[in-house]
């Protein structure tokens, strides 16, 4: 399998060279969808330019990254295009051995099944092949490589691409079983943007399993690997964080970073709910709808990885998912990280419901979505409630498409636990509703 | 070259200044005459008047039953008119601004600003009020103005003021009627009508010089048209109608910009003459040099040795005159363009100016561009630039360029201080070298913010104010000045202390900008909390039940008879159907 991941890796590097020595990148990197005032590489160059002359980046409103950002572009500012076709690479090369390494899980654990004849017998072609699963790691990374949100977040420098490679490094590291690494990586991720914390959840469950500790509270091993966990994760990020302080010497940093995040002061259009939201807000409320928005992106880990305890992977989509959907300034190339997975759960198709309705609204929000940027902004003729519309829209139809998968994961669930054909009490065909 | 219709064919008539038609039919034409002329007189506050007329004379006779058919100089449409509704006299004008009397003096024809009418209707009309508003509707379509909003509430029926200019020895002011719109507008859609009722049109003569971009970019504009029957002789024995379009234009010192005070047909119409109107027996250019009698104000270009003297609202003026049917008056270049320079000292130019300005497009980013002129010959100086800027447009500094004559001129001090949302502005102070006779131009890009909706002011539409920059310096003086303060010294020269005798404190500042921002809907915050709320609701709602509830095969719900019967079953203990 290495060479076509080698001449698919061929493929997404020229396209990406290819945009890079065009006209349009100047082009794509000025666009809202793609870059936000936390990726956008402008900023970065500028924050590199107040450095130069003598000003803290944090000084201003300007420069919204890390630290980190400015020690590693200190040095790599003028092989930006190699980096961040290098961070795509890496993404896209760690997605795939990641996948390659769970379904060889799936499948050991489906022969158990199978052997314990834990199967109802009508539900046998439920029952995945190796043959079928053969080419998903390959159809993984090219989701991912040539998604065109990718390639215009890669060609624009959005530094999302780093976040997203150090995400599928933690995935990767999360599914080999190491836990130092993925606390590592975990806490990379959690520095870069807050939101990744919900994916500690995933992450203890696998392990979790992966060691045979048994997911239950009252067991004392339980919370001793908790501990440990958390342990290397404070660890690491309290590096991290004095790394930084050692930068310029000063917790400027804090404010300008993870303030700016969670306290949403710059309200340029983007994918997301939060900024015409936040522009239209009465003062008095804008406190508490704020605190509410910001809940909504935690408040469905506890719930997910109660229901999901047995299938850790399926919860790290949903959690990428629920992130990319409802963090405070999205772009594409959050979206593009967890539309790479959908070929994990392709066997799933049978039990979509409205996917062929999603798939359309997805495609027409993204072709209007420069059209009326441009009516708004450019002609005039249009104002922004045109825009925000199609926001609406785009979030309602990705909130569809993860419920969606969601719904047909529990329902195959519940046909290998029950059956396939089921039938009613008088013998007729049933119809399976949630109740 | 005029077309006409007649009994007898259709014939094709060279231009000729003889007014008698080469045409042979029954019945022998009215002798007609056109005349234009223009009038350049310069006003004492240095504006300039200019003053175009021109006269259809027609020895017809629109009244008695006579049915004129047939039309050369006079327009038809304004024929018919006085026919059909039997019109003695018709005095129309169409006025925009206001005549300044005590700055320019008196008009040759006065108006007042907006539409003016006024019309003495023939002793035969019974019905004065009922043509009165025809003719209002009439003239409405002609000049392509809304007079048909002359009704009875603004007609008056003036009885001493406006006797008739024309013959006339009426005493009745019942056939007399006056009325006058202040609000109408005059604009090109006006003028095209009014030129198309000349001979010559605006295709030759003095009236290609009547081009609307120009002239109503002035001061005063005001053009009429005045129909009155006349003497002939001063006999009287025949009549003639008279037909006078007059155009009166007042054009602003300041307008044509330079502010050098030099006055050409070209600078003043965007034309040239080339020719007279074919159809003109007389076609002149008076130019008022009654203030400038030794030459010794003003010279006029090209000389002309024509002088002519008239009385004309109580005072002899004396004027230059061109001719135009005369070929010479349009010299080897076969086109005139009278030139009237004023002779005055140059003023001391100064050595440092600053412009600035907003270039791009469209409403999320933008350039400001701030130009520095150094206007001394072989010195350059330093001048520091200070730039503040509102933090609502976020500046990059990565993108400033400092040029000088094309080529990059690197400040030695630069201090900036970046904004903070909601809490301060962008600081830019800068030290430049400015190269001596050159242009610096100092560019920086920026980003436009949304901001909240409550942050706008009450008209957003008209845009943010930037305030100017500070350009300031010490420029090398030419003379040496006085650096002792302590001197008795006027306090106009003493407010910046003076340091050396070399050079003078001097600080300019640049336009300010107006930028706009892209603006929220401002009607919308609750529709906005609602749809919004309502998709994350979707997501919560649409997870809610996937996490909460579980897959049951649904059973039919048994009848209603069923479903009672179980209530009792179950609560007898026992088991349900």
């Amino acid at each position: 399998m290495a060479a076509p991941l080698t001449l698919l890796l061929i493929v997404a590097v020229t396209i990406r060279a290819a945009l890079y020595r065009s006209s349009l990148a100047d082009l794509i990197s000025e666009r809202v969808e793609v870059v936000s005032p936390l990726t956008a590489w402008k900023r970065v160059v500028e924050g590199l330019a107040l450095l130069d002359l003598g000003v803290s980046p944090y000084s201003g409103d300007v420069f919204h990254e890390t630290p980190l950002i400015i020690y590693f572009f200190h040095f790599l500012v003028d092989y930006a295009e190699i980096t961040f076709m290098l961070a795509d690479v890496i993404t896209a090369v760690a997605l795939y051995m990641t996948v390659k390494d769970y379904n060889k899980q799936v499948f050991r654990k489906q022969k158990y099944a199978l052997e314990a004849d834990r199967y109802p017998l009508d539900c046998l072609e439920l029952i995945r092949s190796p043959k079928e699963m053969y080419y998903i790691p390959l159809k993984v990374a090219m989701f991912y490589l040539l998604n065109p949100f990718t390639i215009l977040s890669c060609v624009a420098k959005s530094t999302c691409g780093l976040n997203n490679a150090v995400i599928a490094l933690f995935i990767l590291s999360t599914i080999k079983g190491n836990v130092l690494l993925s606390a590592v990586f975990l806490s990379l991720a959690t520095y870069q943007s807050i939101y990744p914390l919900t994916l500690c959840a995933a992450a203890l469950l696998y392990l979790m399993q992966r060691q045979y500790i048994p997911v239950n509270y009252r067991r004392a091993s339980f919370w001793w690997f908790i501990a440990q966990y958390a342990f290397m994760y404070l660890g690491s990020l309290f590096v991290i964080v004095c790394l930084s302080f050692f930068l310029l010497g000063s917790w400027d940093y804090l404010p300008s970073v993870y303030g700016f995040i969670l306290s949403v002061p710059d309200l340029t259009p983007n994918i997301g709910l939060f900024w015409y939201f936040f522009a239209e807000m009465f003062e008095h409320f804008r406190l508490f709808f704020l605190c509410v928005f910001q809940i909504n992106v935690f408040f469905y880990t506890i719930p997910l990885s109660i229901k999901l305890k047995e299938h850790p992977v399926f919860l790290i989509f949903m959690q990428l998912a629920v992130i990319s959907i409802f963090k405070s300034y999205p772009t594409v190339g959050d979206i593009a990280l967890y539309l790479a997975f959908l070929p994990v759960w392709s066997h799933l198709h049978r039990f979509l419901r409205n996917i062929f309705l999603v798939s359309c609204v997805l495609l027409a929000c993204s072709a209007l979505f420069p059209v009326l940027w441009h009516l708004w902004i450019y002609a005039g003729s249009a104002n922004s409630n045109f825009y925000y519309a199609i926001t609406l829209l785009f979030n309602v139809a990705q909130i569809l498409l993860v419920s969606d998968y969601f719904y047909a994961f529990l329902r195959r669930e519940h046909h290998l636990t029950y059956g396939l054909y089921l039938k009613r009490k008088d013998g007729s065909e049933a119809t399976l509703v949630l109740k | 070259m005029k077309v006409h219709i007649s009994a007898t064919g259709i014939h094709m008539e060279a231009d000729t200044s003889t007014p008698e038609t080469a045409v042979p039919s029954s019945v022998p034409q009215p002798k007609d005459d056109f005349q234009e002329e223009l009038v350049i007189r310069p006003l004492h506050s240095g504006d300039i008047y200019a003053s175009f007329q021109f006269r259809t004379l027609w020895e017809t006779d629109f009244m008695r039953g006579n049915k004129v058919s047939h039309y050369r100089l006079f327009p038809k449409s304004l024929g018919q008119v006085i026919s059909k509704f039997s019109v003695r006299e018709l005095h129309i004008s169409f006025t925009q601004g206001y005549w300044r009397t005590m700055q320019w003096g008196q008009p040759f024809l006065p108006s007042p600003p907006g539409a003016e009418l006024w019309v003495w209707f023939q002793d035969s009309v019974t019905d004065v009020d009922g043509t009165w508003k025809e003719l209002t509707n009439v003239l409405s379509g002609i000049f392509c103005a809304s007079l048909n909003f002359i009704d009875s509430t603004n007609t008056v029926q003036p009885s001493a003021s406006f006797k008739p200019l024309g013959i006339g020895n009426v005493t009745d002011h019942s056939f007399l009627r006056y009325a006058t719109l202040p609000r109408e507008i005059v604009c090109t859609e006006n003028l095209t009508p009014w030129k198309k009722l000349l001979p010559c049109g605006s295709k030759a003569g003095l009236a290609v010089l009547l081009k609307s971009e120009k002239l109503f970019h002035s001061s005063f504009h005001s053009q009429a048209v005045h129909i009155r029957p006349v003497c002939q002789d001063w006999q009287c024995k025949t009549t003639s109608w008279e037909l006078r379009q007059t155009l009166n234009v007042v054009f602003d010192l300041h307008t044509p910009g330079q502010g050098k005070r030099e006055w050409s047909l070209f600078k003043m119409f965007s034309r040239t003459l080339t020719e007279a109107c074919p159809l003109a027996s007389s076609s002149k250019i008076y130019i008022d040099i009654t203030d400038n009698p030794q030459g010794e104000q003003f010279e006029v270009s090209p000389a002309t040795p024509l002088l002519s003297q008239a009385m004309v609202l109580g005072d002899r003026r004396t004027f230059s005159v061109y001719d135009l049917t005369q070929q010479i008056t349009f010299g080897t270049v076969r086109s005139l363009n009278l030139l009237i320079r004023w002779k005055s000292r140059d003023m001391l130019r100064p050595l440092l100016h600053g412009e600035r300005y907003v270039a791009g497009y469209g409403l999320q980013t933008g350039e400001i561009h701030t130009l520095m002129y150094n206007n001394h010959p072989y010195r350059s100086f330093p001048v520091l630039l200070l730039d503040s800027v509102p933090w609502y447009l976020r500046l990059y500094i990565h993108t400033l360029t400092v040029a000088s004559k094309g080529k990059d001129n690197k400040p030695s001090y630069i201090h900036y201080q970046p904004s903070k949302d909601r809490v301060r502005p962008h600081l830019l102070e800068m030290l430049v070298q400015l190269p001596p006779n050159s242009v610096t131009e100092v560019t920086v890009q920026f980003e436009r913010a949304l901001l909240k909706w409550t942050e706008y002011t009450p008209d957003p539409n008209h845009g943010f104010y930037v305030g100017s920059s500070v350009i300031s310096s010490l420029v090398p003086s030419i003379v040496a000045m006085d650096t002792n303060s302590t001197r008795e010294q006027p306090l106009f020269s003493s407010f910046f202390p003076c340091k050396e005798e070399s050079s003078y404190f001097v600080r300019v500042y640049t336009e300010p900008l107006l930028v706009n921002l892209p603006t929220p809907d401002f009607s919308m915050p609750y529709n906005v909390i609602c749809l919004t709320c309502t998709v994350v609701a979707v997501g919560y709602g649409s997870l809610y039940n996937l996490l909460t509830r579980s897959f049951q095969i649904d059973e039919p719900s048994p009848g209603l008879a069923k479903r009672i019967a179980n209530i009792i079953r179950k609560m007898r203990g026992v088991p349900p159907l």
